[in-house]
């Protein structure tokens, strides 16, 4: 029985990896840089998660008690995620992005991140 | 019950980070259980001022049907995208920038949604308009820029709008 087990947790391993491995190999592959934005996404939602359900299989069916500190990773990890994302995504916009260049945002007067008055930039940047 | 919403800005916050502690200490015990319910009522209390207004929960059923639905497209969608990865080539990729029109209005909600979009993988929410009707989205590979957005007005703006509205 021990040996199914081990087996369990080595399959949510080698996935984990695998997606690892195609999240890295993804932010060297891809073009510009809010393609590759999308590829360490991925690396956190199946690559962890994978050695997650793996660490809590294994503190279950082997150590034979329970541990739920994995959940609480998985929390931050869902929670930060996100807005590490937000935040290299503004960074290009500011630097590479002009209005025209993005979508019309409907009924608004523009995306929030361009919304900011020409007198408010320094010097070196409105020149 | 005016002084009681004093105490408790948000009940539903004081629950989870009493939760979060236990799990945290990884050990049941009356002790961590009293430290936890302390910091519950603390942490929600100093930091009222940035969150003056209680997001209003409708159905808290629907959130574990969100919870599994948002569960399923991450690993259905890291499939799509590892095949994307590794099987074609940059030049055929079609990355896209689509506009999503918002009908949330609570912040707490449209936060949800840009979080989900950015973790289901092959779209990264990127910005939200002057006057939040708006999502900016970025998508890997979206031949149908329509489709995308159709499919995250459906599966999680339909959803969300039940939770909260």
């Amino acid at each position: 029985m021990e040996q199914v087990y081990e087996i369990l947790i080595v399959v949510f391993l080698v996935i984990s990896g695998i997606f690892g491995i195609v999240g890295s190999f993804g932010l060297i592959k891809l073009g510009d840089p809010m393609s590759r934005l999308h590829a360490p996404t991925k690396a956190t939602t199946l690559g962890v998660g994978g050695v997650l359900i793996a660490s809590m299989l294994h503190s279950i069916l082997i150590e034979g008690k329970l541990s739920l500190h994995e959940l609480l990773i998985t929390l931050f990890l869902l929670l930060t995620a996100p807005i590490t994302a937000h935040f290299i995504a503004k960074a290009h916009i500011h630097r590479h992005e002009t209005p025209e260049d993005l979508p019309d945002p409907g009924g608004d007067h523009g995306w929030a991140t361009l919304q900011c008055d020409p007198e408010d930039l320094p010097e070196n940047e409105t020149s | 019950m005016k002084l009681i919403r004093r105490i408790f800005p948000h009940p539903l916050l004081s629950l989870l980070l009493t939760i979060v502690w236990l799990l945290l200490v990884n050990r049941f015990s009356i002790n961590s259980l009293l430290f936890g319910g302390f910091l519950g009522i603390v942490i929600p209390f100093i930091t009222r001022p940035y969150w003056p207004n209680m997001p209003r929960i409708r159905h808290p059923l629907k959130i574990v049907e969100y919870i599994l639905v948002v569960l399923y497209d991450i690993v259905v969608a890291n499939v799509v995208v590892a095949k994307l990865v590794l099987f074609h080539k940059n030049e055929n990729l079609k990355a896209a920038w689509i506009s999503v029109p918002l009908e949330l209005k609570s912040p707490e909600a449209i936060t949800v949604l840009a979080g989900t979009i950015t973790l289901t993988p092959g779209t990264v929410s990127s910005d939200v308009s002057s006057e939040g009707h708006a999502l900016l989205v970025h998508c890997l590979h979206a031949p149908d820029p329509d489709a995308v957005c159709e499919d995250i007005k459906t599966r999680y703006e339909g959803r969300l709008k039940e939770i909260f509205e």
